[in-house]
């Protein structure tokens, strides 16, 4: 317990109400290294979350403890934590280098220092061309990416956040998720929240889902599909005579509905009992002399778990 | 080759980094008092007293009217206490004290200052001596040619007014009392800036309370900035027929006071800032 309070991101028993107004409600996490997907609709409590996590905003109950951290120290707090945030406005007049010269500067580091950690962010974040030009003056991707840079400058252990990939084309997309990536294989705690489930679901080790203000599911995306026992698992088969597969699985009573695949080559089965599912299949294709070229899960991935346990109101695990 | 760098602790708290980061703080807020579009009408309180003196110094005079060098002092005194103290420094503290915090709130880049490891007592401070600074030199500077301009007309007289008589340690004292004024105002305009939604309405009433001061019973004339630095100017003025007479403070009393007050209220300010949360939606 005590080795994950100095390596976890800990939430205990923690909620945030704005007047009357419920921001996150009863939350307890230990969020542990790696990349940890945030996910959630609109008001459901993410950038609440991220903001306590930081100290931006204090919890109405409950303590937060960023590597044994507490969030009320953010002289100690913010050696070790990087934040991007959602806001999309910066300090008036400065260029890309010069902001992240200051903010360097208030960690403490030399000019020189200073210089070099800008140098080395803004090419990492590839604004080292735009570097001398006002920050007014960036398109919105890099407004993005010069955020970024001022999360990651410092070489913090834990990087927060909110919506990083908003506003960049798919090339800088890429590569932006490749640097989490590689900042969570040398020890980072990554933490990103996003509305584009596919990329969450890309990355993750782990996701948190929200929903209003509630944590509805946490953990491995393929574990959290596995308590779901109240949805049907889905698995898509594209073989050959798929009709004939249909048969049998109807016959043997091991799916609770069968579609066909419009092209008519593939079958989309949904069934409670997975594992003899396969093993059903198994035998029925050694028995037909089907030629299976694609078996696979459809719906273990964040997005179906998502329209499961929000989309649905389906509440709480 | 390698740079030095002061880390020093003393008594087990880092004294160095905290005096690297006030700098570092000072040097981004400066600069942004001194070139932002709302420094404008600032310029224009530092300016403008300047400018109508020396206007007046410099044009023909008419006879009688700049002949009469003794008034002058008196003049001048009535310029300071009325001007610059009641309106010039005063208002310009409401606009660089009150923006420092309540402006990045509505500009919402506070956010940048409390994502870095900066104790935010340490930001209060260096954001206050930004604001000083920036009050101060303007000020300073303003009040230094606008009394050099009251003597110009007199030519000779007014240049041993300065080398031989009072003239310079009346325009030092004047300056003292400017930068005691940026340190006095400032901090109330600070914590102003820091607990209300809209510090201009509070701001108001401290200007009101400050002049209707000379109306005031002595022991409440004590509960005001304005007191004490009227106490440390050089030149007294009549407090007129309805202005109530109290013992003008000892200089090192009023010194001391402003100090003190200062010091306080910057701490009330840095105690507050510990419980700010942001929030710019609710702004």
């Amino acid at each position: 317990m005590e080795c994950d309070m100095e390596s976890n991101i800990i939430f205990e028993n923690v909620s945030k109400f704005y007047g009357e107004v419920l921001g996150v409600n009863r939350v307890n996490l230990s969020i542990a290294p790696g990349i940890t997907g945030l996910v959630g609709p609109n008001g459901s409590g993410k950038t609440t979350m991220m903001n306590l996590m930081t100290g931006l905003l204090r919890p109405s109950q409950g303590r937060i403890l960023v590597l044994g951290i507490p969030t009320e120290l953010p002289d100690r707090l913010f050696k070790k934590v990087g934040y991007c945030t959602q806001y999309d406005s910066f300090p008036k007049g400065l260029t890309g280098r010069q902001l992240l010269h200051s903010l360097l500067q208030l960690h403490g580091r030399t000019q020189g220092e200073s210089a070099q950690g800008a140098r080395e962010a803004l090419e990492r974040v590839g604004l080292a061309d735009a570097a001398d030009r006002r920050i007014a003056a960036y398109s919105k991707g890099m407004r993005q990416r010069i955020k970024l840079a001022q999360a990651i400058c410092h070489g913090p252990q834990v990087l927060i956040l909110d919506e990083p990939l908003n506003g960049l084309d798919p090339l800088a997309r890429s590569e932006m998720l490749a640097l989490f990536r590689e900042l969570a294989a040398g020890g980072v705690h990554v933490i990103i929240s996003s509305h584009i489930l596919y990329e969450v679901d890309l990355i993750s080790d782990r996701v948190i889902m929200l929903n209003r203000g509630f944590v509805v599911a946490e953990g491995n995306i393929q574990e959290v599909r596995d308590e779901m026992e109240e949805h049907p698992r889905q698995v898509f088969i594209r073989c050959t005579k798929p009709s004939v597969l249909a048969a049998r699985i109807f016959e043997l009573e091991q799916g609770v509905e069968v579609k066909l695949h419009e092209d008519r080559r593939g079958l989309l089965v949904r069934t409670r009992t997975v594992d003899q599912f396969f093993l059903m299949m198994n035998q029925v294709v050694l028995d037909n002399d089907l030629e299976v070229e694609f078996v696979a899960p459809s719906d273990d991935d964040v997005h179906s778990v998502y329209e499961y346990l929000i989309g649905s109101e389906s509440g709480t695990l | 080759m390698r740079e030095n760098r002061v880390s020093r602790e003393i008594g087990g708290l880092p004294w160095g980094l905290w005096l690297r980061q006030i700098e570092a703080i000072v040097r981004l807020e400066v600069r942004k008092n001194y070139l932002g579009r709302r420094a404008l009408w600032i310029y224009l309180l530092v300016l403008a007293p300047v400018f109508l003196i020396g206007v007046k110094a410099f044009m023909p005079s008419h006879e009688g009217e700049w002949s009469q060098f003794g008034k002058a002092g008196i003049t001048y005194a009535g310029i300071f206490q009325f001007y610059y103290l009641r309106v010039g420094i005063f208002f310009a503290c409401v606009g660089i004290f009150t923006y420092l915090f309540r402006g990045e709130v509505l500009e919402k880049s506070l956010h940048f200052y409390f994502l870095t490891p900066v104790r935010r007592e340490i930001l209060v401070v260096g954001k206050y001596l930004s604001g000083w600074i920036t009050a101060a030199t303007l000020f300073t500077i303003s009040v230094g040619l606008s009394f050099a301009f009251m003597y110009v007309p007199y030519g000779a007289m007014g240049s041993d007014y300065f080398g031989k008589g009072p003239g310079m340690g009346q325009l030092l004292s004047y300056m003292g009392v400017t930068l005691l004024a940026c340190l006095g105002y400032g901090s109330v305009f600070l914590l102003m800036g820091l607990i209300f939604r809209n510090p201009v309405i509070p701001a108001m009433a401290v200007l009101g309370w400050e002049s209707v001061n000379f109306l005031l019973p002595p022991f409440l004339k004590k509960v005001s900035v304005i007191y004490y630095l009227q106490s440390l100017c050089p030149v007294s003025l009549p407090s007129g027929p309805f202005g109530i007479l109290a013992d003008p403070s000892p200089a090192w009393l009023a010194v001391l006071g402003l100090l003190v007050l200062t010091l306080a209220v910057v701490g009330v300010a840095g105690l507050s800032i510990r419980r700010m949360e942001i929030n710019y939606g609710a702004d």
